[in-house]
Formats: structure tokens, C-alpha cells, sequence
């Protein structure tokens, strides 16, 4: 026997009870103390812990329910186990229903006793060590990386920690990389909701009828290859938090949808009748602006003003850059623990060139930019040249300053360097480029660029 | 007197195997004499006539009134015991006390399982767990340790006939302190 001792309360009348089963517990290494009635037990409960407590069911005075009712209000944690040599359905029931963790017949069988403790105190650890994970975890994540020391940033976090209290839908506006995913995730780990469910959802992701299935879920036999039925993210997040991020790219379908189950708190799965009911506390988010898409029509104006209840925009790393050596710092900290090399810092001219950078990818990008330079550097503190962002204050690379180019030259090397931002991805270098994908592709064809290295000439 | 007294209290007449059996593994546990002896009458009053099983804490109080003085004394019987809490026990001690009791009643099962050799030997291992007790152990997390919980034959089976590591320990600790 290890660790704590198991402390147990034995609730019984009769005396020889209250003997043998103490002492065949204290066998078991257990601590015991025994009460002859309700009353004196109610008393222990409300001065001591106790991990289980052992209750005969009938006694004089308070029997071993209303006692049982007792010890559930003052002791949720301990394990409540009904003692009767009279076992009936009724008390049985009544007792489960109470929330009585087992029921027991005396005299009980050796081996069920037994069993018994061993589930309890099985059970016991495990919510104890889930305690103390949920704990670590919400220490981990609770505004972690929302490293700042910028007024604006700071009147971002009262905010969030005041609407991180109340019930309301928190819409969350920025650029992409400005952290509205980890801001999220703070606000639900400072939330009353923080024992629940965080459950994150890219809108963007996915075409409609995936995302509908995906947030809804579905019935078996909706659609081709819906071989059973599947819970939706709203389901998932019951009792939690929905985190919908780029909110703004849902279709009007789909706009509609999310209006209807933020208004009513039920929907249907897809190809369901049955009206699923959710606790769910939505924060959505998104790099676009909603007001210009609901004045060209593109987003609904009812589920704009359901979202943004409370509102809380994320400034740009470029609108804090007192911000970088700071989250410079914070950053190089994790990425020495995670990638198991000591990094020390940045030289005075890596930091010049870090904080005259534009950012356009935000944190993000600095994170990636610095993952970069420790994996690059020869020592253990990152020189600029590590870094990979140019000379200092001349953004990404220095075409503007070179010699005039064609306008020709300019465009192939515009697109080399928004495809090594998107490493490649030529769906999000389009979008950025605001040109289809078509173009695009005829373009790289034209001027010979490899995705994965822009300006190098491809390989045919 | 010190050390150990082991009596046959059971209603059958004693088998001097299993006595013998009982000594010799309590000698090489608890590394103290023990002397063999038929019990100074039989604990009649444990008997519940209502559960028809013989009280063990019954059993426990009339060895208590009979021990000699500085030494433990356990009880090896035939009959069934019995907690009033629990349907059967194979056996019940003080915890840290004098007296000691075990029973052969219930550790033949199943029948076949149970010819002679079978019960001398779950019988020594309950008789060294339940002088452990009185020597101030509690049960111990190592299934193969004679502390080990049994609440049936496999776990006597599963058990062997020494004290673990640990168990030797405490028990030179105790037996350190109470010198």
C-alpha cells in the first residue's frame, strides 16, 4: 500500500458493524472512523474529507438516504455506498438516483467488498489526476502566448478576461497569424466553461457540404458514405466552447444555418429529424472585414450582429512592435525547449532586422522566422543572416531599391515570394494574389518558377 | 513468554501434518519459536446460531482470555467463520494485538483442488497473514507477498508462504521498537 491513505467514514448502528468493517478496512490500510448515527456522521462530513463513506440503510433517527442526501451536498467527491440487510428495488433506485456510488447487501461477499474499494479508489486517482492535468493545462494555456507589453494589446486583455466570464459570443478580429486561435483558447480556459470542451473549427477548410456535416453531424445514410452516425463540433463543444475561426468565408447556406442555432441553441444532424439541443458558448473569428461583407451583401447582417456581441480585435505585430523583443524573448524560450538546442538570443543586428520587419504574417511568421534562425545558427545566439528576412528595413527582399526591372520582372517576382510565404500553396497564393488558381498556374508555367522555390527555374 | 502459540481448535481432531506444516512456515516468517498445543477447550460461544458460521471476532475474544502473557497465539480450526458484515472470512486477527484465527473450512474449494497438500499449504500462508496482523501489518500491494488481500483461493494461490521485502521490514521495525 502506497500514498495517501483512503479515508473512510463507517455509518452504522450496530456496533459489531462499525467494529468488523473498520478493522477489515484498517487491514486494508485504510483509515477509518466509525459514527453509530446520521446526525454525528452529518457532523463528521462537515469537519473532515473523507474519500468514501459507508452507510447502513436503516437507523433510528436519520437513516442512511437522508444521510445520504447530506453527505452528496457537503462531500460531492466521496464515494456514498448503501449498506442494507434489507434490500429492496425501491432503495436501491432511490439510493443510485441520490448518486450513491454501489449498493451493498449485508453480509457482503469478501471478494465484493473488496472489489469495491479497489474501484472506488481506481476511480478517486483518476479524477485526482485529472484535476491536476486540467490544471496544468489551463496554466498552460491561459494567455500563454499573448505575450505583450503594448497598451493596445493590454486593453485586449481585460476585455477578454471580462468576457472570458459571462456567456456572450466573442467575434475575434485580425490578421492571420495575429493569435486568434490562442486568444480563444485563453478565454475559454479563464471561462466558467474551462472544465469543458475547447473545440476549434477552420471554416474555411472545408467545402459546404463537409463543414455542415462537420459542425452538425450527421444521421447514418445521409449521404453517400455516411456508414453511421457522426457527432458534429457544435455536439463535441457541449458544455464548452466552438471556436469558429474565418467565419467570414461560410456560405449564405451555411450563414443561415449558424444563425438558427445561435438564436434557438438546437439544430439537426444532417439527414436527422431529432432536434439536438447544445450548451455551447461560440467565440468565432476572422482576418476579413464583416461590416464591408455585409454592405455588399456576401454576409448576412442578422448573423453578423448575433456574432459580434462582443467584439475584440487583435492588433497587428506591425501595430506593436515594441511588442518583438519581447515576444522574441518569450518565443526562443520554447523553441529551445522544444527543439532541445540552447538558444540564447538574437545579435543587435538579428533584433534591428526583426523589428523593422513588416510582419505581414504576424506572430506566426516571427515564430516561424526564429524557428528558422535556431535551426540556421552556428551558435547559440541567432545572427541576422540566420534569420532569412534580408537587411534590416527592407521588408522580404529588396526589389524596390534594385535597378528598375520590367514590369514583367517585378510580377515573377512577386509571385516567387508570395508562394515561398505560402510555402507553396498555390490555392492561398492565388487568393492572396486576389487572381484564380488558372492564372496562376499559367503564370508559374511562364516564367519558369518551382512552388517550393520561387525563382529558381523549374524542372521539366 | 514470547513467541508464538500455535492451537488446534477445531471440532475434527487435529491433523499433526498440517500443524506441522503451519509451524515450520511461521518459524521461517516470524523467526520466533512456536509451540504446538491442542487448545484449552473449544470457543463454543462464537457459535451464531442463526448464521449457523462461527463468529471469528468471537473466537478472537476467547483466545484473548486464554493467551499466555507476552506471547500470540493463533487458532487453527475446521469451522466456518464468519465478520458480521462479510459472509465468510478465511480467517481475522488484532491488528497489532495478541490473538489470531484461521480456518480450513473454506480453502478446500473447489473439492477436487482440495487433497491434503493443497490445504496445508493455503492454510500456512493465511496463518503467516493473519500472525502478520497481529504483529502490526496491513495488507500489502505485492500479489506474491503472504500480506496480499485474498478474498478467494486464487489469491491464496497466487500468494507464497513469505512476507515481501517490504513486509520484513516493517516487521523488523516494529519488532526494533518494541524492544
Amino acid at each position: 500500500m502506497s500514498g495517501e491513505k483512503t479515508r473512510v467514514l463507517v455509518v452504522d448502528d450496530e456496533e459489531i458493524v462499525r467494529e468488523s468493517l473498520g478493522g477489515w478496512l484498517e487491514k486494508d490500510g485504510h483509515e477509518v472512523v466509525s459514527a453509530p448515527d446520521g446526525r454525528s456522521a452529518v457532523e463528521l462530513l462537515k469537519k473532515a474529507k473523507w474519500n468514501v463513506v459507508l452507510l447502513d440503510l436503516k437507523m433510528p433517527g436519520m437513516d442512511g438516504l437522508q444521510v445520504l442526501a447530506e453527505s452528496m451536498k457537503l462531500q460531492p467527491d466521496a464515494a456514498a455506498v448503501i449498506m442494507t440487510a434489507y434490500a429492496t428495488v425501491d432503495t436501491a433506485v432511490q439510493a443510485m438516483k441520490l448518486g450513491a456510488f454501489d449498493y451493498l447487501v449485508k453480509p457482503f461477499d469478501p471478494e465484493e467488498l473488496s472489489l469495491m474499494m479497489q474501484k472506488i479508489i481506481a476511480q478517486q486517482r483518476l479524477v485526482r489526476e485529472n484535476v491536476v492535468l486540467r490544471k496544468a493545462l489551463k496554466n498552460e494555456q491561459r494567455f500563454r502566448d499573448l505575450v505583450s507589453k503594448s497598451a493596445a494589446m493590454q486593453r485586449v486583455f481585460e476585455l477578454a478576461q471580462v468576457a472570458a466570464k459571462s456567456n456572450s459570443t466573442i467575434l475575434v478580429l485580425g490578421e492571420s497569424g495575429s493569435g486568434k486561435e490562442v486568444l480563444a483558447r485563453a478565454i475559454h480556459a479563464e471561462s466558467p466553461r474551462a472544465g469543458g470542451p475547447f473545440v476549434a473549427v477552420s471554416c474555411a477548410a472545408l467545402p459546404e457540404t463537409l463543414l455542415e456535416s462537420e459542425l452538425f453531424g450527421h444521421e447514418k445514410g445521409a449521404f453517400t458514405g455516411a456508414v453511421a452516425r457522426r457527432k458534429g463540433k457544435f455536439e463535441m463543444a457541449h458544455g464548452g466552447t466552438l471556436f469558429l475561426d474565418e467565419v467570414g468565408d461560410v456560405s449564405p447556406k451555411l450563414q443561415l444555418d449558424l444563425l438558427r442555432v445561435l438564436e434557438e441553441r438546437r439544430f439537426h444532424r444532417v439527414g436527422g429529424s431529432e432536434l439536438v439541443e447544445v450548451d455551447v458558448r461560440v467565440i468565432a473569428a476572422t482576418n476579413k472585414d464583416l461590416r464591408k461583407a455585409v454592405a455588399d451583401g456576401s454576409f448576412r447582417e442578422d448573423l453578423f450582429y448575433r456574432l459580434n456581441v462582443v467584439p475584440v480585435v487583435l492588433p497587428s505585430l506591425r501595430e506593436r512592435k515594441e511588442d518583438i523583443p519581447l515576444l522574441v524573448s518569450h518565443l526562443l524560450e520554447r523553441l529551445s525547449a522544444e527543439m532541445h538546442k540552447e538558444i540564447s538570443g538574437v545579435s543587435t543586428d538579428a533584433m534591428a532586422t526583426l523589428v523593422t520587419h513588416d510582419w505581414p504574417g504576424n506572430v506566426r511568421e516571427l515564430r516561424n522566422v526564429l524557428e528558422r534562425g535556431a535551426v540556421v545558427a552556428t551558435g547559440s545566439v541567432i545572427q541576422a543572416n540566420d534569420l532569412g528576412l534580408g537587411r534590416p528595413g527592407g521588408g522580404a527582399e529588396p526589389a524596390a531599391a534594385a535597378a528598375p526591372a520590367s514590369l514583367e520582372e517585378v510580377e515573377k517576382h512577386h509571385i516567387g515570394t508570395v508562394l515561398q510565404h505560402t510555402g507553396g500553396n498555390v490555392t492561398q497564393a492565388a487568393r492572396l494574389l486576389g487572381i484564380d488558381r488558372v492564372t496562376l498556374y499559367n503564370k508559374i508555367r511562364k516564367y519558369q518558377l518551382r512552388r517550393d522555390d520561387p525563382e529558381r527555374p523549374g524542372q521539366t | 513468554m514470547e513467541g508464538i502459540q500455535l492451537w488446534w481448535i477445531g471440532e475434527r481432531p487435529a491433523d499433526p501434518r498440517l500443524l506441522e506444516h503451519v509451524r515450520s512456515h511461521l518459524v521461517r516468517a516470524f523467526d520466533l519459536p512456536v509451540a504446538l498445543g491442542d487448545g484449552p477447550g473449544r470457543p463454543t460461544t462464537a457459535f451464531d446460531t442463526r448464521r449457523r458460521q462461527w463468529s471469528s471476532t468471537g473466537i478472537l475474544r476467547w483466545l484473548l482470555e486464554r493467551a499466555p502473557d507476552g506471547a500470540k497465539v493463533l487458532g487453527l480450526t475446521d469451522v466456518d467463520l464468519f465478520i458480521p458484515i462479510l459472509t465468510f472470512v478465511f480467517g481475522e486477527a488484532q491488528l497489532g494485538g495478541v490473538a489470531a484465527v484461521v480456518s480450513t473450512a473454506r480453502l478446500g474449494d473447489p473439492p477436487e483442488m482440495g487433497d491434503g497438500r493443497v490445504i496445508w499449504e493455503r492454510t500456512a500462508k493465511e496463518a503467516v497473514h493473519e500472525l502478520g496482523h497481529a504483529f502490526g501489518l496491513v495488507h500489502c500491494g505485492t500479489p506474491s507477498c503472504a500480506m496480499g488481500r485474498s478474498s478467494n483461493v486464487r489469491d491464496v494461490d497466487q500468494k507464497r508462504g513469505d512476507l515481501c521485502g517490504t513486509c520484513r521490514a516493517g516487521l523488523d521495525e516494529r519488532s526494533r521498537r518494541s524492544t
